[in-house]
């Protein structure tokens, strides 16, 4: 399902970090960091709460706007029941639409927001996601301290808290399109082989993209795919040209950009709903802005695990959604 | 794509482990280990002039002891960062598992948190571990008298 849109923009964007983003290549591109994963709080959910909180009040600093002007806010992240979500929005009193799409969740998000203000049921919209690197080892895998020896393939989940205000103001980056992804199955049961999981859904999503929109893939300046990892992506490389006979040229995957994946701790690279809106809201927006690029495909990709599932040894689910950005002309 | 196609894509492209270097790492710092806990039931042995049954209960309390302090004091992880299964498997790696499932839970209360939560890695060690004794007890009965 392809939606086109003429009258909406992303704004503005805030994107807030913790330590290992803050030590990776794009720190200068972020809004904020922190040194202390806990975020000055408690908990490591409470620290993913701040996440949101503080990257839609810095957000809203930035536009010069409060919360009483925000129509609605749409958000997700990984924790149990959203909470991250559902408790930042307790505090901010703006109007929840509340979503789960996995690590897919940004780009969900900004493709509900555009629809309601394309056909002009709201003004604008605030869209927020979060991912924090030890709450989601608690829930998903082992205590932190653990430490537990991982294989090669093995994802790190991104610490950080990104938000976008999206209206009909042409002012920004304009999204000119959009994809709904299919959940796509092929089989893959490997908790630490995400990129194998997800790598389909996202070749399946940007195929149906490119047909709907009937383009080809050179038309864009850059796809970049959310957290494929370094070998989730050769996977998708190579499975696009096998099943629909596209080649990947001008191509990258945001969980491989946002660490130096030689030298830090991160294995496969970067993972978590917080990994593709950090790396675009500031990395490439800014070569959007800079007009290096035109036109880039986003496409944010989730593996929908859940730990019972798996150990009732059930296959995982995965899914892909797609928004193309351009540059404001 | 098939299934069995899409599999073997995703297995050319899964890099390989590197077995015998993580074997070796672990052989050696296990061996490391099972030397430094021989020294320590001859010391504790020759010091208190008790048996090497006794020593070697004492010599498990320190190995636990210090494994534990190693975890809260946020070492052990990095250490088993390098030496993987060679710190895992001897009894430092199990009184780890205990105490990093203790820190994590110990903010969600007593009860529901540490005691609900403290054996969530090496409840099955215990399990398994009590079961095999039972199991190979009875074998040596049989087949020893």
């Amino acid at each position: 399902m392809t939606f086109k849109y003429n009258n909406v923009y992303i704004n503005e964007t805030a994107t807030i970090t913790g330590p290992y983003e803050a030590n990776g290549p794009l720190a200068k591109y972020y809004d904020k960091s922190y040194k202390d994963l806990y975020f000055n709080t408690k908990t490591w959910e409470l620290a993913e709460i701040k996440l949101i909180e503080e990257s839609i009040d810095l957000l809203l600093t930035k536009i010069g706007k409060t919360k009483f002007d925000v129509d609605v806010l749409v958000s997700g992240d990984l924790l149990n029941q959203i909470v991250a979500t559902n408790y930042a929005a307790s505090s901010l009193g703006i109007p929840l639409i509340g979503i789960y799409s996995a690590c897919a969740t940004s780009v969900l998000g900004l493709i509900i927001a555009a629809n309601m203000i394309e056909k002009k049921q709201i003004k604008n919209a605030i869209t927020s996601t979060s991912s924090h690197n030890n709450a989601a080892e608690k829930q998903f895998r082992y205590p932190v301290e653990y430490g537990g020896p991982k294989r090669k393939t093995t994802t790190f989940t991104a610490t950080g808290g990104a938000s976008a205000y999206l209206s009909n103001c042409k002012m920004g980056i304009k999204i000119e399109s959009a994809t709904l992804g299919t959940v796509v199955d092929l089989d893959i049961k490997d908790v630490y082989h995400m990129g194998a999981v997800m790598a389909p859904a996202a070749a399946k999503t940007i195929f149906d993209h490119l047909r709907e929109m009937k383009r080809e893939i050179g038309y864009y300046d850059l796809v970049l795919t959310g957290d494929l990892g370094k070998y989730g992506k050769d996977i998708l490389k190579e499975y696009m040209k096998m099943e629909y006979n596209i080649e990947l040229k001008n191509y990258d995957d945001c969980g491989t950009i946002i660490y130096d994946i030689t030298s830090q701790p991160v294995y496969a690279g970067a993972s978590g709903p917080s990994c593709a809106p950090l790396v675009t809201y500031s990395y490439i927006f800014d070569k959007l802005k800079k007009k290096e690029i035109r036109r880039v495909l986003l496409v944010a990709t989730g593996a929908l695990m859940n730990p019972t599932m798996v150990n009732n040894k059930n296959t995982i689910p995965s899914i892909a959604h797609a928004i193309s950005l351009e540059v404001v002309e | 794509m098939e299934k069995n196609k899409y599999k073997m894509l995703v297995s050319k492209h899964t890099p390989r482990e590197n077995v015998l270097k993580n074997a070796l790492i672990a052989f050696i710092v296990g061996g490391f280990m099972g030397l430094i806990g021989q020294f320590l039931v001859d010391f504790y042995s020759y010091i208190f002039n008790i048996s090497t049954s006794d020593g070697a209960t004492l010599m498990i309390i320190t190995l636990v002891f210090l494994g534990c302090l190693l975890t809260c004091l946020g070492f052990f992880d990095k250490i088993v960062h390098f030496a993987r299964c060679g710190l895992i498997i001897p009894i430092t790696g199990f009184a780890h598992a205990v105490m990093s499932a203790t820190l994590e839970y110990r903010k969600e209360g007593f009860v529901t948190g540490i005691g609900a939560n403290m054996f969530k890695l090496a409840g099955s060690v215990i399990v398994f571990g009590v079961v095999s004794a039972y199991l190979f007890g009875f074998l040596r009965l049989i087949i020893g008298g």
